[in-house]
């Protein structure tokens, strides 16, 4: 996909690059840009037409996904600020915060067999990740201090992998 | 730098000025064909004034090929292919009613037939040929082009050999639709629906449920779920085993079972208007079957196969993130929805009744239909909308240890396209194997293999330096196209294909509901391996770090 500009993926919506977003105008922005880009718009016309159409779409959506994931997105902002996450290398996480995964992963094992008590954790795990958005989002679009972003992005990449875990859990408990 | 694509895309069709455009209904049991004309959706009918084509076709001794009903009920007729479409010769179940001659061999099942052997692909371009032949005789001129349908389940190996039958029978296709969305097209674009929409299809092999979200001309397809080995033949089985059970006749000839069988959806189909019915037949080997089966006892015996339909119903909700009472409105596609304890239930469970005031034999079409003609670039005024669909499975790679590295997730918007970069796990390794398969399972073993292609060609370079890319790009039809470059030296690979037949209608669905039942095992699973590589690798560092420093 050679012949396509390299913008951030902010840019082809016209968003802030930030990481608070607003979900309607991205949705919004997507699909007007869909209903240009699709290769539906271009199945009657030539191969290199369609073949246009594909890859314009494919970038349309592959920004969309970015954009819409709050950890892509912070992923996003910090790279464009120069600071890149790189997950593997940075793995260092302060001994309170480890601490807490412990517990959490633990209090996870119990409420394997005990929805009530998994639906406790759910939330207070749920609660923990959004007061790390948000104090993501004050670190990221308030201060612009990005290292302190990406440490706050780091948590919640374990947090959001708890979540997953739960998710999996509370699936296996329904069937 | 080396791009090698392994498929390429179809080559348009030169612009023509007028056109015509079919949405092609490509069902297991029947088919049909509509076209957009004075802009409203109409099927076309047959010179017999049929509207529904039967799938049946039969190669004669005389060299004849007959298609649709000339070809039902005769010996040597085939039907119900679209159930061998993309499928492995190890794939296709034992079926007792099954009366093809399937011939073993590699690659995708084909059928012994008194004109030699013929794969499911032929087969099923006859009937796309004469649908293609009555839409020429209809419209009384040609049409650029169709927009064929597939269960909204079918998997890369089965629309690719959809589209190739297309290809062989001379269509081009400007589109393959799932066949849930293409009844939401239908709907949505008459009533100039908005909202939340599920789709429930039910037709006489496989179940879908699709979400849609409809909103100023945009219809955006948020989560499809199945099961592609469920669908109205399971409830005439339920009542062929009933009875079995009252009647106490003698385990039954193949020929009677044939006759059972037709009695059981004869029975089905009277259970639909009456509250009882009489099954009455005098069997080969000289037994009375003489039954009565009220709609209750139906209802009863057949409630485990609603509750089958609604747990995927529920499965895709979760899916989309949503609750029932968020869905604004239900419709019901395939005949099996006409039974009422269907409707009942679904209607029950989405707290509102069905919307069914299109046929469900032809909504689909219908649909597809309107699909096409936008494609052809008939566009006017209040034309003006735009279909956004997803991948239905997970598209993923088998990783060390047997694991499956999911690369694109199901429920995805299409087009869509991801890059993973590859690298070398033994010093001076040359060439490396990549499995593609579908499927929500943790191990490669669970999935569906759809490929594998050889990369040669790498340079030798310690284990881990090289980096070689592959993308995979899905496009608008579902299917998947695959680059790969080497990207620390530029140089070549050279890839091949292998494109796999692996798996059954069942064990796809199966896949699903493993992937939700086994979610523990897949955990236990994926930590033994994931520490078993890391064990691996850490011999293999140690044992090179020694030939480098041993002394």
């Amino acid at each position: 996909m050679t012949d396509l500009p390299e913008q951030g993926h902010f840019a082809l919506f016209a968003l802030p690059v930030r990481f608070r977003l607003d979900e309607a105008a991205l949705a919004a922005a997507w699909r007007t840009l869909q209903a240009q880009f699709h290769p539906d718009r271009a199945a009657h016309l030539s191969a290199v037409e369609q073949r246009r159409a594909l890859q314009w779409a494919t970038r349309i959506n592959e920004a969309y996904n970015v954009l819409r994931d709050p950890l892509a997105r912070a992923a996003h902002v910090l790279e464009l600020n120069g600071v890149p996450l790189d997950l593997e290398r940075n793995a260092a996480m302060p001994p309170e915060f480890l601490m807490q995964q412990m517990q959490w992963r633990e209090a996870l094992e119990e409420a394997r067999t005990d929805a009530g008590a998994l639906d406790a954790l759910a939330r207070e795990v749920a609660a923990a990740a959004q007061a790390q958005q948000d104090a993501l989002a004050r670190a990221c679009d308030d201060q612009q201090d990005y290292a302190a972003a990406a440490q706050w992005l780091r948590r919640l990449h374990f947090t959001e992998r708890l979540r997953a875990e739960i998710g999996r859990v509370r699936t296996a408990q329904d069937c | 730098m080396a791009l090698l694509q392994i498929a390429e895309p179809d080559a348009a069709a030169a612009p023509h000025q007028h056109r015509w455009a079919l949405g092609i209904d490509l069902g297991t049991t029947h088919s049909l064909v509509a076209v957009v004309r004075n802009g409203a959706p109409e099927c076309l009918l047959d010179e017999d004034g049929h509207t529904l084509l039967p799938s049946i076709v039969r190669y004669a001794d005389d060299g004849a090929v007959l298609i649709g009903r000339r070809a039902a009920g005769q010996t040597g007729a085939i039907a119900s292919v679209k159930r061998l479409m993309g499928r492995g010769y190890a794939d296709i179940p034992n079926l007792a009613s099954n009366t093809l001659e399937l011939v073993e061999g590699d690659g995708m099942v084909r059928l012994h037939t008194a004109q030699g052997v013929k794969t499911p692909v032929e087969v099923s371009a006859r009937i796309l040929g004469a649908l293609a032949e009555r839409a020429r005789a209809r419209l009384g001129e040609d049409f650029v082009g169709a927009v064929i349908t597939v269960p909204a389940y079918f998997d890369d190996a089965q629309r690719q050999a959809t589209k190739d039958a297309a290809r062989r029978a001379g269509i081009h296709v400007l589109r393959l639709l799932n066949e849930p969305t293409a009844a939401a097209l239908a709907y949505g674009l008459d009533r100039a629906a908005e909202g939340v929409f599920a789709i429930y299809d039910l037709g006489g092999g496989t179940f879908d449920l699709s979400i849609l979200r409809l909103s100023r001309g945009l219809f955006e397809v948020i989560a499809t779920h199945g099961d592609s080995a469920l669908g109205g033949d399971d409830f005439d089985h339920r009542i062929y085993c009933w009875m079995l059970e009252q009647a106490r006749i003698n385990p039954p000839s193949p020929a009677d079972i044939a006759r059972m069988m037709r009695a059981a959806r004869a029975a089905k189909e009277a259970l639909t208007q009456d509250e009882s019915t009489r099954i009455a037949l005098t069997l080969d080997s000289g037994e009375a079957i003489d039954l009565t089966l009220s709609r209750a006892t139906f209802f009863e015996m057949t409630t485990l196969l609603l509750e089958k339909t609604l747990a995927n119903v529920l499965a895709a909700l979760r899916d989309a993130n949503l609750a029932a009472n968020d869905i604004d409105g239900v419709v019901l596609v395939g005949g099996a929805t006409r039974m009422p304890h269907v409707r009942r239930a679904v209607a029950e469970f989405f707290g509102k009744e069905p919307l069914v005031d299109l046929d469900p034999d032809q909504v689909v079409a219908l649909g597809a239909a309107r699909q096409a003609n936008i494609l052809a670039g008939n566009r006017d005024a209040n034309e003006d909308w735009l279909l956004l669909d997803v991948i239905p499975l997970s598209l993923g790679v088998e990783m060390l240890g047997g694991l499956a590295e999911k690369i694109i997730p199901r429920n995805a918007t299409l087009p869509i396209a991801r890059a993973q970069e590859f690298t070398t796990a033994r010093d001076g390794q040359t060439a490396m194997s990549i499995h593609v398969v579908q499927g929500e399972r943790e191990m490669v073993a669970d999935c569906r293999s759809l490929a594998r292609f050889e990369l040669r060609g790498i340079p030798p370079m310690v284990a881990g330096a090289a980096r070689i890319r592959v993308t995979f790009q899905v496009d608008a039809d579902g299917l998947l196209t695959v680059l790969a470059r080497e990207e620390s030296t530029g140089v070549a690979a050279n890839i091949t294909v292998q494109p796999s037949y692996g798996l059954t209608d069942t064990e796809i669905a199966d896949m699903l509901r493993a992937s939700l039942a086994h979610a523990a095992d897949d955990r236990d699973a994926r930590a033994l391996a994931e520490a078993r590589l890391e064990g691996e690798q850490l011999l293999a560092a140690t044992a090179s770090a020694i030939a480098a420093d041993g002394d």
